[in-house]
């Protein structure tokens, strides 16, 4: 891929400037240069612009309303000084939520990794009809998560759902997922559970690319499957391995959709107070109460939570992670 | 012998809550919860009766309609932003591709409540602007996969071009996008299922208006909780099993023409989709940080 990058539009980009110098009959060099350079800006200017309003623009935009009170009426900005901020401390509900995204986070990374890696590592030793397999594994990853939830929602109902009653054959009474404080965070996890190919996929992935021939050394020097495992395969997809982590936990510090539908659809609400996520929240603040500089000093603790947290994870990996072509 | 074993066993699970869905679907009002596979009485009158229970074509009309115009504009404006970057040299392009890179780690939440407020200035809360506005500016997932994609191209194509006197954008228009149709087929094909899957979305920009504005997904969202038994609704809810499994149909048909293309006609770099998930641009960000 580099070396393709080296020789293929990149270098194209020279020798048209190059060319474009001999035809212009000796025109100074940096004509040609600037004209190119000009031409560059102004392809990538959609995305200047999109950056400056949709990213810069909203992300100052967004620190101000922070530090702000937002009148709904009027649409004004009146300035607040650190009121939104102290507010955060003061309302308990804010702790609430943060408790129970961390708790749902530490719950269902784990899990999904270990799921996925479990399902990757069985469709990479088969041989023949993985494709199949994989259609079927990634079906419910391309199902639309509305349409997850309203299954789900039957399906874990904790008297008439599909789940309990299984469990009931095997003489197990199943908890009320959807109403038991206790089985709230496990309700989510399952649902994610069964769309989780996106992360196998790339498990998937990393595993195609071990050369064979490492195991065929341990194999020689007498290394039994677990060993294999954690001597090679583990590290060998340290990489993926890294990368899921971190989507994962940056998805499950997000989790939204899945809450809104099972638990906050309609505004009644009778929900238990452990289905209440951060993302939850900060959206009821924002988009019920239209407490924006509320809400927006919300979104700034998370995004200075998830900083940590990366960079936390990429100190982490700097020592496990093997990275084909760093080192 | 054993995998093939645990494989078979682990696709009954994930397809049970769709063989679960099908049986919900045809079953009479009363025997929904009753888990059956194969229902006791067969009513495909579910089908013909949801469309005039619930706004269901409406719903469809609008998600389509969004839908294309979102893939349509993430995928010509990235493409053109992708060429810029792949083909200029110019100062400051390396550090621009990083922060086009950089915006993958944003969460959404930060720049939710200003969009708002930007669309509500605008005067155009309530349409669909909101909902595909920002995609007429990129997005940089798709501008690093075209990116690579136009990297791969051979030079000599534009330099024949070039000879033949056609200037930067004839190149782009003519040469460089033909060649990258099916990268960019899957590009709209990946932002049609996205923007087909938009909840949150709907919900901030749409709630608030009539039932027929809504999309698809916000729709099933409103039917569940119309017919919920245990929200005092009407428990019809084979309407909404309906409704569910006709909404997730584009979308299947999305990913199974995107791995048509990527497997049948593999372009310089072929983007397979497991292949553009670990050659994410956040996955070449998160290296960057290790090494």
């Amino acid at each position: 891929m580099k070396r393709r990058e080296a020789g293929g539009l990149a270098g194209a980009a020279e020798g048209h400037t190059a060319s474009r110098q001999a035809a212009a009959g000796g025109r100074p060099r940096g004509t040609a240069r600037g004209h190119e350079a000009l031409a560059g800006y102004l392809f990538i200017s959609p995305w200047i612009v999109g950056f400056l309003v949709f990213v810069a623009g909203t992300m100052v935009y967004s620190l101000v309303i922070s530090f702000s009170h937002y009148n709904l009426a009027t649409g004004d900005l009146r300035p607040a000084g650190t009121a939104n901020y102290e507010q955060l401390l003061a309302d308990p509900r804010v702790a609430t939520s943060l408790g129970n995204t961390l708790f749902y986070a530490v719950l269902a990374v784990p899990v999904e990794i270990c799921f996925a890696l479990m399902l990757a590592l069985l469709l990479h030793a088969n041989r023949r009809g993985t494709g199949f397999f994989r259609t079927v594994y990634y079906l419910p990853r391309m199902t639309p998560l509305v349409a997850t939830a309203s299954m789900f929602l039957l399906l874990l109902n904790g008297n008439t759902g599909a789940i309990n009653q299984a469990l009931r054959l095997v003489g197990i009474e199943g908890p009320q997922w959807l109403v038991d404080p206790t089985w709230v965070k496990p309700s989510i996890v399952l649902m994610t559970l069964w769309a989780v190919s996106g992360t196998m996929v790339i498990f998937l992935a990393a595993l195609q690319t071990v050369p064979r021939e490492l195991y065929e050394v341990a194999e020689l020097d007498g290394a039994g499957p677990v060993r294999k495992f954690f001597s090679i395969t583990l590290p060998m997809i340290s990489g993926a391995m890294f990368f899921n982590v971190i989507v994962l936990t940056i998805a499950a510090f997000q989790v939204f959709d899945q809450a809104y539908l099972l638990f906050w659809r309609d505004q009644s609400n009778t929900a238990p107070e452990a289905s209440l996520f951060y993302a939850v929240y900060l959206f009821q603040q924002a988009f019920r109460q239209f407490d924006f500089g509320f809400a927006a000093a919300m979104a700034w603790l998370l995004f200075v939570i998830l900083l940590v947290l990366t960079t936390i994870q990429a100190k982490i990996a700097t020592r496990h992670v093997y990275y084909e072509g760093a080192r | 012998m054993k995998t093939k074993i645990l494989l078979t066993g682990f696709a009954v699970l994930f397809l049970y809550p769709l063989a679960w869905l099908i049986a919900a679907s045809l079953k009479p009002s009363g025997q929904v919860f009753d888990n059956a596979l194969i229902p006791r009485t067969v009513q495909w009158r579910n089908y013909v009766q949801v469309w005039q229970e619930l706004p269901l074509v409406s719903w469809l009309v609008n998600s389509v309609a969004i839908a294309l115009l979102a893939a349509a504009a993430v995928s010509v404006s990235s493409s053109l932003v992708a060429f810029g970057f792949a083909y200029f040299r110019f100062p400051g392009r390396t550090f621009l591709f990083g922060l086009v890179l950089a915006t993958m780690m944003l969460p959404a939440s930060i720049t939710m409540i200003p969009t708002y407020l930007i669309w509500k200035q605008l005067g155009v809360l309530g349409t669909w602007v909101p909902l595909f506005g920002a995609n007429l500016f990129g997005s940089a997932f798709y501008i690093f996969l075209q990116r690579q994609f136009f990297l791969g191209l051979p030079r000599e194509l534009f330099e024949a071009a070039r000879i033949d006197g056609a200037g930067y954008w004839k190149m782009f228009w003519r040469i460089a996008m033909p060649l990258s149709i099916p990268s960019f087929v899957i590009v709209f094909l990946f932002e049609f299922q996205a923007s087909w899957n938009n909840f949150q979305g709907a919900l901030i920009y749409l709630n608030s208006e009539g039932v027929e504005d809504f999309t698809a997904p916000l729709g099933i969202a409103y039917a569940m909780t119309k017919y919920s038994p245990t929200a005092g609704g009407q428990g019809d809810y084979q309407y909404v099993m309906v409704a569910s499994l006709l909404v997730p149909c584009p979308c299947w048909s999305c990913s199974a023409s995107a791995n048509a293309i990527s497997s049948k006609a593999p372009p310089p770099n072929p983007p397979s989709p497991a292949d553009t998930i670990s050659a994410s641009p956040l996955f070449a960000l998160i290296m960057k940080l290790v090494s």
